[in-house]
């Protein structure tokens, strides 16, 4: 069984991704900035019968990323960019630094390692390349319009990439993943709509579901496609009274 | 944000917190002066309510360690049931002890000191705990045990969070040959058949009895007891045999919204009791450990048929001595009252350990009522029987009990509020619930 490459991985979405996969037999490379504070869940992954292991990985450090890919040894079968900072959207509105530092991480980081990937396995011929944006990336809104953008971004590059890779014959396939609001300690605090509520695992079950085929932009709970697409489609001057 | 126990009352408008790691969790205590864990929700009443800060720890859920020689598992205090026995299950290990729902954490069994159909012979969910790791209001982690920390163990299990926040646990799992259970139901016609039967099942593993609450004169404490044994390989149909672990999955059922109030009344829930006992047959079979541990689990949110207002639950125990007259007073009593409930619930359990701990031995009684003021009324009365007679209230079902029902149950008190001032001494982990209680 191919391995799976699971980047930004300290996240509760990406401990669902990673169970998922140890379940199916898969082993796991679990990526974060400090993989010390993975060793709990390399253990949790090998008490449920998988095999896991820690590597360190920083996605802001994009001169680093294929060497960091070369590094680990055989380039795995799916790598799954979990990456995701929401960041102050205030210290944003003040400052370019934070600013830059959401664009950096939601956006250029991850936009490189998936480059850096996708040019790998098409030269191998075989891959997947999981990427998790974000529906805060179909409409700047006025709440978090600066993730929002770099999200938008990620999903574009996401796109142009699949189209890429198809029209020059490749099997390598990439799928954009927008998961809406999942049950993760992030939005632990905020009381969301339980329809559009989905948890962790939901997310997980929905990219194995994607990595075996059919759709390759993939709505977790599937009422946020016409949710999005109502938000999207609202007149300007409606949308800029709502709050949302 | 707006939350409440299972039986949805109370409703408190809490802040909630979501540390992340230990020193995530060390931080929040630094900065909080009132707080308490909440596990995943399901205590029924207010104890894992705090509208100050209720930390949720359900993330906090790996499985740090397994060893099958011995059937120790170590793992944090978020992990769910239903995650360990999917785990651990197919290799054939199952949980000690286990309540009647399996959405609980490992944190929250501590917490309420849980107790299962085995309570009579494994004790509560405590008693299978190896040690805990405990961090203290001022963000000290301890490692409590029978034989390390004690005082902090007997205080912690059962002590509904107010010792400090348990971050992982380790625990011995049972060894079993099957993921079946063999059932034997018994049809009892009165109260004295009933507990003559759990008399008659002290050598099974598993006994437990719904109950007819509203059945009166000859029939008060008719019943439908199942007992139960771990099936062995041998006991199963010959299809089943070679994968003895392997069990139909199970697609739960949804309650899709609140029942208006009007639907449970004394007809409907009287009906529902006499069909119950009539449909009820003596005999034997094999049932899956699901159905067998957890049949309302398999109706998502059941808590919703009690419509908008919520419900709550009375669990009490009677000593064994005090039991058959106390439980002929209270069961007279919710029968004159008539809001009977569908789920009653009957059980001896076996002697108890721990200072806020439950069980001791006697029988526990469940009922579920709709909250209303008829209903508090009914209970204050179900509180004198009780205190009459000697027992006490399951603080996890609890929404409204009060500090001298309290102090009069549970003779240990004294010594969990020595423990407490020692481990917290300014009262820092607080529920709407301890504050009731003046706890």
């Amino acid at each position: 069984m191919s391995s799976v490459l699971i980047l930004g991985a300290a996240s509760d979405m990406a401990r669902a991704i990673a169970r998922a996969y140890a379940k199916q037999g898969r082993p796991v490379i679990l990526a974060a900035r400090d993989p010390g504070r993975l060793e709990a869940d390399v253990a949790d992954l090998g008490v449920r019968g998988g095999s896991a292991r820690a590597v360190a990985f920083d996605v802001l450090d994009t001169a680093g990323h294929g060497a960091f890919l070369d590094s680990l040894g055989e380039l795995p079968g799916t790598i799954i960019c979990v990456v995701g900072f929401m960041g102050d959207q205030t210290a944003s509105e003040r400052g370019l630094a934070a600013a830059e530092l959401v664009m950096r991480t939601n956006y250029i980081g991850p936009a490189a390692v998936m480059a850096e990937a996708a040019n790998r396995m098409a030269v191998r011929g075989s891959g997947v390349l999981v990427g998790i944006s974000s529906v805060a990336g179909e409409r700047g809104r006025a709440r978090n319009y600066v993730y929002g953008s770099a999200k938008a971004g990620f999903t574009a590059f996401l796109s142009g990439l699949r189209q890429r890779l198809a029209q020059a014959g490749s099997p390598v396939r990439v799928i954009t993943v927008l998961p809406g609001f999942v049950r993760t300690s992030a939005i632990a605090g905020m009381a969301t709509p339980a329809p559009l509520t989905a948890e962790p695992r939901e997310v997980a079950d929905a990219i194995l579901k994607a990595e075996r085929g059919g759709n390759e932009t993939i709505y977790v709970r599937p009422i946020w496609r016409l949710v999005m697409a109502i938000i999207r489609a609202l007149p300007e001057p409606l949308f800029k009274k709502m709050k949302l | 944000m707006m939350l409440s126990g299972w039986g949805r009352y109370p409703r408190a408008d809490c802040r909630v917190l979501a540390p992340r790691g230990e020193a995530g969790l060390r931080a929040v205590l630094a900065q909080e002066t009132s707080l308490i864990a909440r596990g995943n929700g399901r205590s029924y009443g207010d104890p894992a309510l705090n509208p100050r800060a209720t930390l949720t720890l359900r993330q906090t859920d790996r499985l740090l360690g397994f060893d099958p020689a011995t059937g120790m598992l170590e793992a944090e205090a978020g992990v769910l049931l239903p995650d360990i026995i999917e785990t651990f299950l197919p290799r054939g290990w199952f949980v000690p002890v286990t309540p009647g729902t399996k959405f609980v954490t490992l944190g929250g069994m501590i917490a309420a000191d849980v107790h299962g159909k085995n309570h009579h012979c494994a004790g509560s969910f405590g008693d299978h705990v190896e040690s805990l790791e405990l961090m203290l209001a001022d963000g000290r982690l301890l490692r409590c045990s029978p034989t390390e920390n004690r005082e902090l163990f007997d205080a912690t299990r059962g002590g509904m969070g107010l010792t400090g926040v348990i971050r992982s646990v380790r625990i011995r799992m049972l060894k079993v040959e099957s993921a079946w259970i063999r059932q034997e139901t018994l049809k009892t016609r009165n109260l004295a058949q009933t507990m003559d039967g759990f008399e008659a099942s002290r050598g099974w593993t598993y006994s437990v009895a719904w109950i007819d609450c509203l059945a009166v004169g000859k029939k008060l404490g008719r019943a439908l007891l199942y007992r139960g044994e771990h099936a062995r390989p041998e006991e199963l149909a010959t299809d089943k045999r070679a994968q003895p672990f392997a069990v139909p999955p199970r697609r739960p059922k949804t309650v899709p919204f609140d029942f208006p109030g009007f639907a449970l009344n004394r007809w409907s829930v009287t009906a529902f009791n006499a069909l119950y006992y009539a449909m009820g047959r003596s005999g034997t079979a094999i049932v899956d450990y699901d159905s067998y541990f957890y049949p309302l689990d398999a109706m998502q949110d059941w808590n919703r048929i009690y419509g908008r207002g919520g419900f709550v639950q009375y669990q009490c125990v009677l000593p064994k001595a005090a039991s058959r007259e106390g439980l002929v007073d209270m069961l007279g009593r919710v029968a004159r009252a008539g809001n009977g409930s569908f789920l009653s619930v009957l059980k001896l359990l076996g002697p108890g350990r721990g200072m806020l701990s439950f069980p001791l031995e006697g029988y526990t009684l469940a009922l579920d009522f709709p909250a209303t003021p008829q209903t508090f009324a009914l209970l204050r009365e179900l509180d004198a029987i009780v205190a009459a007679h000697g027992g006490r209230v399951y603080l996890a079902k609890d929404a409204r009990t009060d500090a001298a029902a309290l102090r009069k149950g549970y003779d240990g008190l004294d010594a969990f509020e020595a423990a407490r001032r020692e481990a917290d001494p300014f009262r820092k982990f607080s529920s709407l619930q301890s504050e009731r209680l003046g706890l």
